[in-house]
């Protein structure tokens, strides 16, 4: 083997995943991606093609290489996410293939909220369906900023530029009433690899990028909000018997920045307790730095000594959050058993568990027509909608557009401790009020 | 840091922080399992780097099949008691010893009969949680798998029913006799095991880099000779992993890409010495590291079937 190879240069990694309606081609369009791309070991093809000899006829079945579970090849669908890595010269890539089946959507979530860009496939025979509406409004709602739509199995209805068209038609129909800023439309052949790495011959009259330069051009911005310093508090930090005397009266906050910067000698709020210190040291174990941002993760040690542990948030004095008890909020329903109003739940948000009970169902949305409606009684599984949720103890949070990690949450049921909800947050009414003579010490 | 920027390893270092401090904030008994191995040996970093300057709140935990590499048995003791940690250790001659775990008729492997020794450290120390070092990338069940991946009180996986995980929202709550085994490394590829390795100057046993070895060939693979039979008042602890007669020799300049026990680990042939070399050699491998795995190549979905009783 040979040891010079060009040296290797870390790049900026862009996260996505595939969605869209069972048999859309999602798998195949992965396994396409990474076998024209030159991405796959030997290993690997010699793997795919045993089972092609062993099942499929001799024909091979790219989907075998993310559908990595016995009952997904069994049954040819995908039920759970699976993730891939693979790198070109000007990126890295982390893909999240995710099952189309209605029943697996949970999972489909679960692949999609760590996504930087969303390609939602559709069968150009079929066209648009509920599936492909609801997977592009959970891309919307999760407020991932690029979508892809890619128009496969063009090679089954002739290449036929109209119906490439019709079929955008129907998407830029209700496009407008989803929150969704860069689309683009590729028509493609997940099965043959037109248009996926390689431009196709077979559609002379589209102009654009093949996914493949799509997906390494499309300029990601950062998914970090860097105003408004928050740390929710993960584990307090307090040596035991440290034999290092400096260390006798350490007291740290660990936590990943979940907003903004923080620099020693800058004023924090800490909540719950609404009690304003200063930023002494930020550890970290390759020293102390002057100053620290987000997503890292750090130890801060305060000029106080405030009752601070896990669940409690540090935030800076400028872009306050808000905090309150009353939370009105976006939900996608993950469980069989529906969403009832008036019953309790847990939820988690950031670091901090409370007890919360749903007080009222708001509007559901019509997946036919993407209108919200209201007079919805339950959320039944797969359903979107607006609730308002009344916590045992306030959360100091921000609205989901303005900060993805404070304006998340997730719904636990009790007694089974299944996750039932991902929940996104609406803006706050009202913030925290830094002049309150109450934060002083 | 003006320009508030993190390259890809310090968001996977800062990924995987964040979820070893979530195990520690979520579990009452948490366990880590340190094998010695290029995986676990950044997990121990990452410990220290989300745990100091207070001590790691969680043993060590090592499941020892008894066909184990010596240099690293040595480097792991010596890397626990450098950091100051609890290990605890468990074999699967133990566990054959008081019956707990049985071999199949024939079978010289001990990578099965890990999963009885583990589920019964799991239930001997009352752990609730387990971090390992297992990537998604090394093995296409292992790309299914959660960060927080549930485990009912068989120990069992249901890769047909997983909790939901959005976000870096993770849901640890466990009912009585249920467990989780949690993998910060999830998202990590071999190259970034490296790259990281490299940029953080950790030391790995000696075996990664290349050596002269002799080596006996079985099912496809090159295997490492065990060390001689010394004491023969005591049993061959190495019985099953010495060449038969018809089993070709050879004398190789070798490296491990992966280790698992001397029997499971394919040597390959390498000249890398130093972390540049093999970082090079990942970039321009051809297979997969779990290609050198003789447990793996079961069939198509050893892994699967193994995950699904228990196995980490
Ligand atoms: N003719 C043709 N067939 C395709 C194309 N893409 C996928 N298929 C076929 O469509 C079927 C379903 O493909 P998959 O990739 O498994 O679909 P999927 O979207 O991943 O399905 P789920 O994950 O279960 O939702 C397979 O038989 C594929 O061979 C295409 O471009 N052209
Ligand atoms: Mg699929």
């Amino acid at each position: 083997m040979s040891l010079t190879t060009a040296p290797h240069v870390p790049v900026d990694i862009l996260r996505f995943n595939t969605c869209g309606s069972v048999d859309d081609g999602k798998s195949t369009l992965i396994g396409r991606l990474l076998y024209d791309s030159k991405s796959l070991m030997e290993d690997q093809i010699e793997a795919l093609e045993r089972s092609a000899d062993i099942t499929g006829g001799g024909q091979i079945n790219l989907a075998n290489l993310t559908d990595g579970l016995r009952a997904e090849r069994e049954q040819g669908i995908t039920i759970d996410v699976a993730y891939r890595y693979f790198a070109t010269p000007r990126r890295k890539f982390i893909i999240a293939d995710t099952p189309g089946h209605v029943q697996y959507t949970r999972n489909m979530v679960t692949g999609a909220s760590s996504a930087n860009l969303s390609i939602i496939l559709v069968d150009a025979r079929t066209g648009v369906i509920e599936q492909s509406r609801r997977h592009t409004a959970i891309a919307a709602l999760l407020r991932i900023p690029h979508l892809v739509v890619a128009i496969n199995k063009m090679d089954l209805v002739g290449w036929s530029q109209a119906r490439f068209l019709e079929i955008r038609a129907q998407f830029e129909e209700f496009l407008p009433r989803l929150d969704i800023k860069d689309v683009k439309f590729i028509p493609m052949s997940a099965l043959n690899g037109d248009n996926v790495v390689e431009p196709s011959p077979h559609t002379p009259w589209y102009v654009g990028p093949t996914l493949l330069g799509h997906l390494e051009t499309v300029h990601i911005a950062s998914d970090w909000n860097l105003n408004g310093f928050r740390l929710p508090v993960q584990w307090v930090n307090r040596p035991n018997n440290p034999t290092d005397q400096s260390l006798h009266d350490f007291r740290g906050f660990s936590g990943q920045i979940a907003g903004g910067i923080v620099k020693v000698g800058q004023k924090v709020i800490a909540f719950p307790a609404g009690i304003v210190s200063t930023v002494k040291q930020i550890w970290t174990y390759d020293g102390p730095v002057q100053e620290a941002f987000c997503p890292q993760s750090v130890t801060l040690v305060l000029e106080h000594d405030i009752d601070i542990s896990r669940g409690s948030m540090l935030v800076g004095l400028d872009h306050l959050p808000g905090s309150s008890s009353e939370l009105q909020a976006e939900v996608c329903w993950m469980h069989p058993r529906a969403l009832q109003a008036g019953k309790k739940y847990y939820l988690k948000h950031t670091t901090h568990t409370v007890q919360v009970a749903v007080t009222e169902i708001v509007n559901k949305l019509n997946l036919a027509t993407l209108e919200s409606e209201t007079g919805a009684t339950e959320l039944a599984m797969n359903d979107i909608g607006e609730i308002r949720l009344r916590t045992a103890k306030p959360l100091v949070f921000d609205g989901y557009s303005a900060n993805r990690l404070t304006g998340s949450f997730i719904l636990i049921e009790q007694g089974t401790n299944a996750t039932v909800a991902a929940g996104m947050l609406n803006p706050p009414r009202e913030i925290v009020k830094p002049e309150n003579g109450d934060y002083v010490i | 840091m003006q320009n508030y920027h993190l390259d890809h390893l310090q968001h996977l270092e800062t990924e995987a922080i964040h979820i070893m401090r979530e195990v520690a904030g979520e579990f009452e008994r948490p366990a880590l399992l340190f094998s010695g191995g290029k995986d676990s040996i950044c997990l121990l970093r990452l410990a220290e780097k989300a745990f100091r300057p207070s001590d790691i709140p969680m043993p060590f935990l090592n499941v020892e099949t008894g066909h184990e590499f010596p240099e690293l048995i040595e480097f792991r003791d010596r890397r626990a008691k450098q950091l100051g940690a609890k290990l605890i250790v468990r074999t699967v001659d133990q566990a054959l010893a008081k019956g707990t775990a049985t071999q199949a008729p024939g079978e010289v492997s001990r990578n099965k009969l890990q999963i009885p020794v583990l589920l019964g450290a799991i239930e001997e120390f009352r752990f609730d949680c387990a971090i390992g070092g297992a990537r998604r990338d090394e093995e296409k069940a292992r790309a299914k798998e959660r960060f927080f991946s549930f485990r009912d009180s068989f120990g069992q996986w249901d890769p047909k029913n997983q909790r939901p995980e959005i976000w870096n929202l993770y849901n640890g709550r466990l009912n009585a006799g249920e467990n989780m085994r949690v993998f910060p490394l999830s998202n990590w590829t071999e190259m970034d095991v490296w790259e990281y390795i490299k940029r953080e100057r950790l030391e790995v046993p000696s075996i990664y880099f290349s050596h002269t070895r002799e080596c006996f060939r079985r099912g496809g693979q090159w295997l490492p000779l065990p060390p001689e039979h010394t004491d023969p008042t005591k049993p061959d602890p190495y019985a099953g992993a010495r060449p038969k007669p018809s089993e070709p020799r050879k004398t190789m300049v070798c490296r491990v890409r992966t280790i698992a026990d001397m029997i499971s680990t394919g040597m390959v042939e390498s000249p890398a010495s130093t972390f540049d070399d093999i970082i090079a050699e990942v970039a321009a491998a051809r297979v997969t590291e779990r290609g050198s795995r003789a447990d793996d190549k079961a069939s198509e979905a050893a892994m699967e079937d193994r995950k699904k009783a228990g196995y980490f």
